[in-house]
């Protein structure tokens, strides 16, 4: 590195992005602040969990202290356009989409991304738990953070070779307690925030209530029906539900129920005993390779299928549609459709990929995924 | 930290206090602290000071010293004009009219406009051209004889516009209604004689002109209908309570009168590095316009607007590369909506979202314009490209 690469540290006002900014002002980048001021729904401005005005005045006071040039962008239009509409329009797919997951891709690594590229700044920086490897003349590879209850590589797994080449994740070697110290011995002023895995434009409400709010026409009642095609109950809108869900349902009967699908042509939610419950196949779409090629014959690999979930052996076969298939040696009980499914090979990520409906057509399935990433 | 020296072009929003004026206020902090209202010497010695403060300014814009009211700035003087004159009138002779222009800083815009959400003031836009100016017989046709106050900015932050007050000054007088000016951006640059301009109330702030910021002068003719808005003691002839902060007061009449004073070695510099920057811009970057008056506009002042750029954007990148420019207005707080300033000039928001200010001071030399102009193509070109990849 040279002594003046621009580097932009994307930052929160919360101790991790505030800790890698200190680490490459140390290292002697030339180190930018820049936040993003997202959207929150009208009038819970500062109940958003990534920018309120105080953890704005937060990264201000901290890129003051660091003497760095701060910047606030403005990207609310552009994340209410992409975030919040897929997130609204999965719903209606019958699916959970993961917001964090369209807000990393669209928003931080093409939206903010441009705008540090465009400032000539070289890399992007983030306090993401995740550990890059750059050997000369290969691909960039990603990794799980050296503290794996931390690690947040599977919100980064849709990074391309295009991106990765420009980005820099600091903290992937450290623990966060190693990281609350360098806080502290930089003299950070940052306030402890609590972790959360509330979305943040929910801004302290939770999804359903928020849909009610944003999106009554997603909220259409319909049968419960057993698997055997029988309707046992009625359900409020199959965006109330998740799939492995028992509680709730309002059957009146004897044996527990659980959620198993999301009929969306049908607007029927199939329920079954425990016994029914759990999978052992999956089929992602949009699939992301790391490295910018896709597997040329199956392999093995661990996959996760949600942020929170541990990792689980399978088989990773490419369609020739370029979806996944992956299929585990075990069952597993909450493979949602919206939510990724990320494969990885001794904690490099290798990939990830979009779980999608197995109730949909697959037709409706990339029409799906095209708007997305055509937004 | 930042290593590269950096070159401000941002002095419509503020300049650097004159070292002569820092040399003048000094005393005034530790040395002579007294209270212009005691009885003592001490007080007689800020009192004093105060007053020669005052007869330097009214000497400068042709004024009575007991016309000079001193206020925390140009928004307060803003603020003390409409709010003053509005409730006085009301008390006075029932006006409930409010005439003002879609051009005007928002010290002026919102205050009329929580005086007709809270008070029921009728508040009526003048038109303007698409330079920001008003038209003398809009104006005309506009008054009537409940017309409180008629505000009409002098020279337009945003868009450097000059407007022609002082005919539109003898239209008022004819018919006995008072006419506020905002000259805060007009006042390190233009002559601004009170009676030239036939103006009965003037706004202007020190940190525009070298001076301090937090001081500023509202003018009021006399016999003016006005009312205090900030109450308490009976300073300032009554008209804005409040112990005057002496050595911010004497500042603001030395860098007053050095402004005054040396007005005409610094515009024609000024004005042959704007006309170049216009020039340039307008012929080496694709889609870009001048706004605001080619001629009738302020020495210093230089103001564009690029399409599909994204204003904001702009700005961060020419702060990297070492500029220190503005948007117009925007704050970097606010939201990236437009101004309404440009929006009611009849731009499209895909012009006003990429507006750029760019304003000289007394500091400003070839060297900086030249880097400057080097480095702007590239960095809207940037800018562009950013706004399109999404």
């Amino acid at each position: 590195m040279s002594k003046h690469t621009k580097v932009v540290v994307a930052m929160s006002g919360g101790v991790d992005s505030s800790v890698a900014a200190a680490i490459l002002v140390e290292q002697g980048y030339d180190v930018i602040g820049m936040m993003l001021r997202l959207w929150s729904e009208p009038g819970r401005e500062t109940h958003n969990r990534c920018c309120t005005p105080a953890a704005m005045a937060m990264a201000r006071k901290v890129a003051a202290q660091l003497e760095i040039p701060f910047y606030a962008v403005d990207a609310k239009n552009i994340f209410h356009e992409i975030v919040v509409n897929n997130f609204i329009f999965g719903y209606t797919q019958g699916i959970t989409p993961n917001p964090c997951l369209s807000c990393n891709r669209q928003i931080r690594w093409e939206f903010l991304f441009n705008h540090a590229l465009g400032m000539g700044a070289e890399y992007m920086v983030t306090g993401h738990y995740a550990r890059l490897v750059r050997n000369p003349g290969q691909p960039v590879k990603l990794f799980r953070a050296k503290n794996i209850k931390k690690d947040q590589s599977y919100v980064l797994s849709f990074l391309t070779q295009e991106k990765l080449q420009h980005t820099m994740l600091p903290l992937g070697e450290y623990s966060k307690q190693e990281v609350r110290d360098l806080a502290k011995s930089y003299n950070l002023p940052v306030a402890e925030t609590k972790d959360s895995q509330d979305l943040c434009f929910l801004a302290g409400s939770d999804y359903a209530s928020f849909l009610e709010r944003n999106a009554a026409d997603t909220i259409n009642p319909g049968v419960i029906l057993s698997t055997s095609g029988e309707v046992i109950g009625k359900h409020k809108g199959l965006a109330f539900y998740t799939i492995g869900q028992r509680k709730g349902l309002g059957l009146k009967t004897l044996l527990a129920h659980y959620v198993l699908e999301k009929d969306v042509e049908r607007n029927a939610l199939i329920v079954g005993g425990q016994n029914e419950l759990g999978k052992d196949e999956l089929i992602a779409g949009n699939v992301n390779w790391v490295n910018g090629n896709p597997a040329s014959e199956p392999f093995r690999a661990q996959i996760k299928i949600r942020y929170t979930s541990k990792l689980s052996w399978g088989n990773v076969s490419i369609l020739d549609s370029g979806m996944v298939k992956i299929t585990f040696d075990e069952l597993q009980r909450d493979i949602t459709p919206g939510q990724a499914a990320v494969f990885y090979v001794n904690d490099e990520v290798i990939g990830g990929g979009v779980i999608v409906n197995p109730q949909i057509t697959i037709q409706n399935n990339n029409k799906a995924i095209k708007f997305e990433a055509a937004r | 930290m930042m290593e590269n020296p950096k070159t401000y072009l941002d002095y419509a929003a503020t300049t650097p206090v004159d070292s002569r004026v820092v040399e003048v206020m000094l005393p005034y902090f530790s040395q002579i602290y007294g209270n212009s209202s005691s009885i003592h010497f001490n007080g007689q010695q800020a009192e004093t000071a105060i007053e020669n403060s005052r007869e330097t300014i009214a000497n400068i814009i042709n004024c009575k010293p007991e016309e000079i009211v001193f206020t925390s700035g140009g928004t307060e003087s803003d603020n003390l004009a409409i709010r003053g004159v509005a409730f006085a009138s009301r008390e006075k002779r029932r006006a409930n009219h409010l005439l003002i222009t879609p051009v005007e800083h928002h010290a002026v815009s919102n205050t009329a406009l929580q005086l007709a959400k809270l008070h029921n003031f009728d508040v009526e836009y003048l038109p303007v051209n698409k330079y920001g100016q008003v038209r003398p017989d809009d104006v005309s046709a506009l008054i009537r004889k409940e017309t409180a106050l008629v505000s009409i900015i002098l020279a337009n932050n945003e868009i450097g516009t000059i407007n022609e007050i002082s005919e539109i000054g003898s239209i008022c007088q004819e018919m006995a209604l008072p006419l506020h000016t905002d000259a805060v951006q007009a006042a390190a640059y233009l002559p601004i004689n009170v009676n030239e301009l036939n103006v009965d109330l003037m706004s202007i702030g020190a940190h525009k002109f070298y001076g301090p910021k937090g001081v500023g002068v509202l003018y009021i003719r006399d016999g003016t209908p006005i009312l205090p808005i900030q109450t308490g003691g009976d300073q300032e002839m009554g008209l804005r309570a409040g112990t005057p902060n002496a050595p911010y007061i004497v500042g603001m009449a030395e860098a007053f009168h050095i402004s005054h004073s040396e007005r005409d070695n610094h515009n024609p510099k000024n004005a042959a590095l704007r006309d170049r920057i216009i020039e340039y811009v307008l012929e080496e970057i694709p889609d870009s316009k001048l706004t605001g008056h080619p001629i009738e506009r302020l020495p210093n002042h230089a103001s564009f607007l690029f399409h599909g750029v994204d204003g904001n954007m702009l700005l961060t990148m020419l702060d990297v590369a070492g500029f220190a420019c503005s948007s117009g207005s925007a704050c970097k707080t606010g939201s990236p909506e437009p101004s309404d300033v440009l929006l009611a000039l009849g731009y499209s928001h895909e012009w006003a979202f990429g507006s750029l200010r760019v304003t000289l001071g007394r500091q400003t030399t070839r060297t900086d314009i030249d880097s400057f102009l080097s480095k702007l193509p590239e960095l809207v070109a940037h800018a562009r490209k950013g706004v399109k990849s999404l």
